[in-house]
């Protein structure tokens, strides 16, 4: 990087802001000196108008134009369901497929399983904030850094050479032969997943620990003075207290995992079979020039967060009544 | 799909306010000797998820402070029997200007040029957005809020294909003259990239920050308005000094989000020096140097530090701004 690349950087960003704070202090001190009849009108446009617009062009249209697009061929013919068909046939596409709902059940199934245990195990313990922070510490890295952090992890070295990797090394010190792990199907595309399970048991852990420490005492107190165990208290008075948040923990990774793209773009780029939707619908529409079966696949995404989205807002609604 | 810090159903919204910090709480002395007695197991199996979870980013970062030779002919591991430190690889990857070094330098502050402004333009955007759903009375206000809240479900996967070609037409002409305006300034600047996250941001920001600014009570917003203070003048003296803790909260998770993603970055930033942040120069270093682990390490630690810092140092924000926006996308 060259001095006036760094200049020309610092330039944008302070142009950048500078302008933005112009137009937007400019629209606000316009809005009161306009005229007494139409300022409400000019108010709600200013206050409004921008967000708007942006929603407009950069999401409603576009998601049409998407949804148009999956209906014609790379050549701009119409080709009605084709590129439909060849997600659903085409023996690669259909990996892509199952691979998604393998991953949209192990992940949110596993994380949110690890993530209450864990809360529970350390709840009320000495350390507690300590521990949590190490667990959702993933949290907050990328999902390239993730990606990275684990690919050491997964690394392979040629046999009778010194394993680098933790887990091949592993396999060498019990007298196994080391695997190539991410080039070893179908095996690899459930490393993928451990590394979104890492990333997301901590968000489970963090809500269903507060949720578990909204759970009455006087309940837990009154189940165990009635002499059930530790066990029975936690399965009928624990759970069905934080079922609510159990949905919104579930539901919000489900969300999550469909959308994965990074780790697999990191670790693998989709070969192996290790695709996932949303990674191929990226392959497709901007690297392989076929943007009608780049735009197929994320119509085939939104279809499938559609219900999940649907359900946890209903579920949140209904708990809204509660209250 | 948000989870707002006001619609999750923990306990009320009370035990999201603490987030981590709750935890101290209810460890009365009683209590906590009847635990130690029965809670041997439970302690030793959250010592285990705790080490597993936590091995794979510790192993990165010794090995980010071996030398080279060591990385690629021992496990991590060995560096506890034979420990040698070393700043090489990290002086290496951000400020060599050799051929074969990453240089993540400029692209460090290109990601900083990325995230800076895409938080704070989506936020202003946002709240003002939010302020009239929640304080401006008008026909449609309603059903135009229920719009913007779902599009939170369309992924932005919908919008990539087309939002780059629009981009093409109407931002391409404007990037090219601006270069030649300001030669120092390249033709791929950070505009598009820094629309894409403002417009991606949206939804959310807008939904989270008028749940928190129509709670703000009617009688101080009338009372004002009663007094003479125009829309403006409420907004800037009212509503943004009480939003601003909500305010705060998104704009973490919001600048993080920025800061980590990928995806929005290898569509629309061009991918060279100019634009492109550190995840991407990371997800291109995997691709064609996969061992390199020495330069991989510390690369990857050049990306981790921000995130971490924010982690650390602001973790009860962190919480409640991730819980509020971890789906999005």
């Amino acid at each position: 990087m060259t001095t006036a690349d760094l200049i020309g950087k610092i330039l944008q960003v302070a142009g950048g802001l500078a302008i933005f704070a112009a137009v937007v202090g400019l629209v606000l001190f316009l809005v009161d000196k306009a005229p007494k009849r139409q300022r409400d009108y000019v108010v709600l446009a200013a206050f409004v108008g921008p967000a708007l617009v942006l929603l407009f062009g950069g999401l409603i249209y576009p998601a049409i134009r998407t949804t148009a697009l999956a209906f014609f061929s790379r050549t701009g013919d119409p080709v009605g369901f084709e590129n439909f068909i060849w997600a659903f046939t085409q023996p690669d596409a259909v990996r892509t497929l199952v691979n998604t709902v393998i991953w949209v059940i192990l992940v949110p199934t596993i994380s949110t399983i690890a993530g209450l245990a864990y809360a529970v195990f350390i709840d009320k313990s000495r350390g507690e904030k300590f521990f949590k922070a190490l667990v959702f510490m993933p949290m907050a890295i990328s999902f390239v850094g993730a990606g990275i952090i684990w690919k050491f992890v997964y690394d392979y070295k040629s046999q009778g050479r010194e394993q680098i990797g933790v887990l091949n090394a592993i396999v060498v010190a019990f007298g196994g032969e080391p695997v190539q792990w991410l080039q070893t199907s179908p095996l690899n595309t459930f490393l993928l997943i451990a590394v979104m399970v890492w990333i997301q048991t901590g968000f489970a852990m963090v809500v269903l620990s507060a949720a578990i420490k909204g759970v009455p005492v006087e309940q837990l107190e009154a189940a165990q003075l009635d002499g059930t165990n530790a066990w029975q208290r936690f399965r009928n008075v624990t759970v069905p207290g934080i079922r609510g948040s159990l949905v919104v923990v579930v539901t919000t990774i489900s969300i999550a995992t469909l959308k994965v793209f990074d780790i697999v773009r990191t670790m693998t780029a989709g070969n192996f079979d290790t695709s996932v939707v949303a990674n191929e619908m990226y392959t497709q529409a901007f690297r392989a020039n076929e943007p009608g079966r780049g735009a197929a696949l994320a119509v085939i995404l939104f279809i499938l967060v559609l219900p999940i989205v649907i359900y946890n807002v209903r579920v949140l609604r209904s708990q809204k009544e509660v209250r | 799909m948000s989870v707002s810090p006001v619609d999750l159903p923990v306990a009320g919204s009370r035990s999201l306010k603490g987030g981590i910090e709750l935890a101290e709480e209810g460890t009365t002395k009683t209590g906590r000797v009847k635990r130690r007695l029965t809670s041997r197991r439970a302690t030793f199996a959250a010592v285990i998820i705790a080490v597993l979870w936590t091995t794979p980013t510790f192993g990165l970062l010794i090995s980010s402070f071996r030398p080279a030779e060591e990385i690629r002919t021992t496990g991590w591991w060995t560096f506890f029997s034979n420990p040698a430190l070393t700043l090489d690889n990290y002086q290496d990857v951000l400020f060599s200007s050799s051929q074969a070094s990453p240089q993540l330098g400029a692209y460090f502050v290109n990601s900083l040029s990325i995230a800076i402004p895409g938080t704070i333009f989506p936020l202003v955007i946002a709240s003002m957005a939010a302020y009239a759903f929640a304080w401006i009375k008008f026909k449609g206000s309603s059903v135009l809020f229920i719009l913007v809240f779902a599009l939170q479900i369309v992924p932005l996967q919908m919008a990539l294909i087309p939002l780059l070609q629009t981009f093409g037409v109407i931002l391409r002409p404007g990037q090219e003259w601006l270069h030649d305006v300001i030669p120092s300034i390249p033709e791929q600047n950070f505009l598009p990239i820094w629309i894409a996250h403002t417009i991606f941001a949206l939804p959310l920001a807008i939904f989270l920050l008028h749940n928190f600014i129509s709670e703000i009570p009617g009688e101080v917003i009338e009372a004002a308005r009663v007094d003479g203070a125009s829309h403006m003048q409420v907004f800037l003296r009212i509503v943004l000094p009480l939003a601003l803790p909500a305010i705060a909260s998104f704009a973490i998770f919001q600048f993080l989000w920025v800061w980590n993603d990928l995806l929005v970055a290898l569509i629309f930033s061009g991918g060279t020096q100019d634009a492109a942040p550190l995840t991407q120069r990371l997800a291109e270093l995997t691709g064609t140097r996969g061992q390199d682990w020495q330069r991989l390490t510390a690369a990857a630690f050049v990306s981790l530090v921000v995130p971490l810092i924010v982690f650390f140092g602001l973790q009860r924000y962190f919480v409640r701004g991730l819980l509020a926006g971890s789906t999005k996308g």
